[in-house]
């Protein structure tokens, strides 16, 4: 079924959601971006449809509602653990097919790696429900086409924004009593993009072997990387964290367990006491990253964990292109083929 | 929150030996009943949580020997008898102990890798007609890092036991020199039915598995434990990851067939 609603009518359905719902929309910080004057885009909770930065890729994504920076597990008194506790309201969040389908590869992490669930992220995630916004035209260095993440039916409710109106498309029937009386009732079905400008050809995996872990392609990014960990805060699917004890200063004898978001390419992500770390060069991080992404995941479970939102790229402060790497992956792989033959 | 994964239990240490200046075993009142090799997350808190393998367990009790080198592990230095610890687990695979009954048992075991199979060690010294033959190697950098050593004479009453030391002032009699060294001294009447196990630092177990592919042991019979940095200890953290295997999840225990192919 579907709706038209005037903004004024959508922020009208947003307040009779809010009794219920948490709601998430990539809103703007306003010059808080990477580069002076510009502006960061990243999730937080919406009052009105304005706020929601729909014309624009966000540099952040959805994880954080579900996957916090950063968490607390336990509070502690003396010797006593007492868990943190969570808000009780279900979640609404506004994202695109590539993080639905990025969600997903959270929840195989989360959920599923093993036979013990994360009960810290099962209990944001059981809240969420998706609406997804129509995703037509894609942004720059986006390749959600080549990963296969540009479609998805995982949603409740699908908005296509224009300056003035919104069209849904209401799937999840829960759903209907917040929209009756609202709006025009009309047959909507989101579009989706069917070619981005940015391409990626992924590497099949039975071809890459360990010897590849070493070969001289990974080399350029010893130097160009600098293993700020960006590309890692910003991607969808990167689900890495460290948990660690703080005792409070005013009162040391109470603290807490959290986690934090940790990255692959950051120092200390291997470190072991004795001074016993791997992969301390760039290059092998890059190649840890990029392995993951387009090869070990896919071993363990069956699908590629990049979902070519492409926001390592837009954000990455050496101009590293993770869809180039991806390319050259395949190109390397290739190229030693027809060598060998 | 339902069966919270993370949430340790509190232990109450029944007794400490210390082992050597900095390592000390612990003994701790508890019933999780482990498998040889595997390992538990150690807690204090408002200190933080580190992994540490199960050095021993029995009815009611298990032991863990730490090794002060930081923040957490300092800490834990300082307890007492009667003291607490905060425990989950236990976590990952340990070793195959039914592969090896039967067989020509072999381990070679460099410093605090002596911890995750000892509890191996005790098994088969408690059931020694399980085992056919059991040559342990025993290395350490010098007599006064060697963990264990009661027990490791009361297994000299049972099994061959060969203790060396990479250095050492006068006044030693034992063995001298690298692990490696001794491996060849070890009779190997039947190549098919030997089990080598191998615990120690990364470069130790590289050039020990080597020493025994040399003598002829196949592969599939050579069995080590890793140690990564680890966080979780149930698949989630990440930290442990090489290539698509969880350390803390298909392991610490590891055939050397698999051992091989974990590039970092
Ligand atoms: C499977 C396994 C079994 C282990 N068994 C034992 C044992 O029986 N006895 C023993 O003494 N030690 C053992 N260790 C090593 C022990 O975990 C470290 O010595 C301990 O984490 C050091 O913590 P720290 O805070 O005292 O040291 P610091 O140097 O202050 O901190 C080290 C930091 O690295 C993190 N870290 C995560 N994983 C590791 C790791 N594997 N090694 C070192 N640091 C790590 C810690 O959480 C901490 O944040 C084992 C490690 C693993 C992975
Ligand atoms: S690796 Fe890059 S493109 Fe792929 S999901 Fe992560 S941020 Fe998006
Ligand atoms: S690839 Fe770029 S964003 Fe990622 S760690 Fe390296 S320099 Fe930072
Ligand atoms: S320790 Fe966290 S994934 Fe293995």
């Amino acid at each position: 079924m579907g709706y038209r609603l005037s903004n004024e009518k959508f922020n009208k359905l947003l307040d009779g959601l809010k009794g219920e719902y948490k709601i998430y929309a990539p809103i703007r910080f306003p010059k808080r971006g990477r580069f002076s004057d510009t502006d960061l885009i990243r999730y937080g909770e919406i009052n009105k449809v304005e706020d929601v930065v729909w014309i624009e890729k966000s540099n952040y994504s959805p994880k954080e509602i579900v996957f916090p920076i950063t968490q607390t597990l336990f509070y502690f008194t003396e010797d006593e653990f007492k868990e943190s506790m969570v808000h009780n309201k279900k979640i609404l969040i506004f994202l695109r097919p590539c993080d639905i389908n990025g969600m997903r590869r959270l929840d195989t992490i989360f959920l599923n790696n093993g036979p013990i669930k994360d009960v810290y992220y099962e209990r944001l995630r059981e809240k969420v429900k998706f609406v997804m916004m129509e995703c037509k035209d894609g942004f720059e260095n986006c390749f959600c086409v080549s990963t296969n993440s540009n479609y998805t039916q995982d949603y409740s409710i699908a908005v296509r924004f224009t300056s003035n109106e919104v069209f849904c498309e209401l799937k999840d029937e829960s759903f209907q009593q917040f929209f009756s009386n609202l709006g025009t009732e009309m047959n909507f079905k989101p579009e989706y993009i069917e070619e981005n400008s940015v391409k990626v050809q992924l590497p099949e995996v039975d071809k890459i072997t360990t010897e590849f872990f070493n070969h001289d392609m990974w080399k350029e990014y010893s130097k160009r990387c600098i293993g700020c960990g960006r590309c890692n805060m910003a991607c969808i699917t990167c689900s890495c964290f460290t948990n660690s004890d703080i005792a409070y200063e005013e009162n040391p004898n109470a603290g807490e367990r959290r986690r934090v978001w940790a990255g692959c390419h950051i120092d200390k992500f291997t470190d072991m006491a004795g001074g016993h770390s791997f992969r301390q060069d760039y290059s092998s991080r890059m190649r840890f990253k990029t392995m993951h992404k387009i090869y070990d995941y896919k071993k363990r479970f069956g699908e590629h964990m990049c979902v070519g939102c492409g926001r390592c790229d837009d954000i990455c402060p050496e101009y590293i292109s993770f869809s180039n790497c991806i390319n050259k992956v395949s190109k390397t792989l290739k190229e030693d083929e027809s060598n060998a033959q | 929150m339902h069966n919270n994964p993370y949430l340790p239990q509190k232990m109450r240490i029944l007794d400490v030996y210390p082992q050597t200046d900095i390592d000390i075993t612990y003994k701790v009142e508890c019933d999780i009943k482990p498998e040889n090799g595997q390992f538990v997350q150690v807690s204090l808190p408002r200190i933080g949580e580190v992994p540490i393998s199960v050095s021993d367990f029995g009815d009611g009790y298990m032991e863990m020997t730490i090794r002060k080198v930081g923040k957490v592990t300092n800490e834990i230095y300082n307890l007492q008898k009667g003291d607490n610890l905060f425990l989950r687990g236990p976590y990952g695979k340990g070793f195959p102990i039914e592969n090896y009954r039967g067989k020509h048992l072999i381990i070679a075991a460099g410093g605090t890798g002596l911890a995750p199979v000892k509890s191996v060690i005790n098994y088969f010294y408690r059931n020694a007609h399980e085992v056919k033959n059991f040559d342990i190697l025993a290395g350490f950098k010098t007599p006064q890092d060697i963990l264990f050593k009661d027990e490791i004479d009361l297994w000299r009453s049972k099994f061959n036991v060969l203790l060396t030391v990479d250095n050492a002032n006068e006044g030693w009699e034992g063995h001298l020199g690298l692990i490696t060294k001794y491996v060849p001294e070890i009779e190997i009447r039947d190549l098919e039915n030997v089990e080598v196990v191998i615990v120690g630092p990364p470069i130790m177990m590289k050039f020990t598995a080597q020493e025994f592919l040399k003598l002829g042991v196949p592969k599939h019979k050579i069995w080590v434990s890793f140690e990564r940095n680890m966080s979780c200890a149930i698949g989630k953290c990440g930290h442990c990851k090489i290539d698509e295997t969880y350390v803390c999840l298909e392991g610490p225990v590891f055939n050397y067939t698999k051992a091989e192919k974990l590039i970092d």
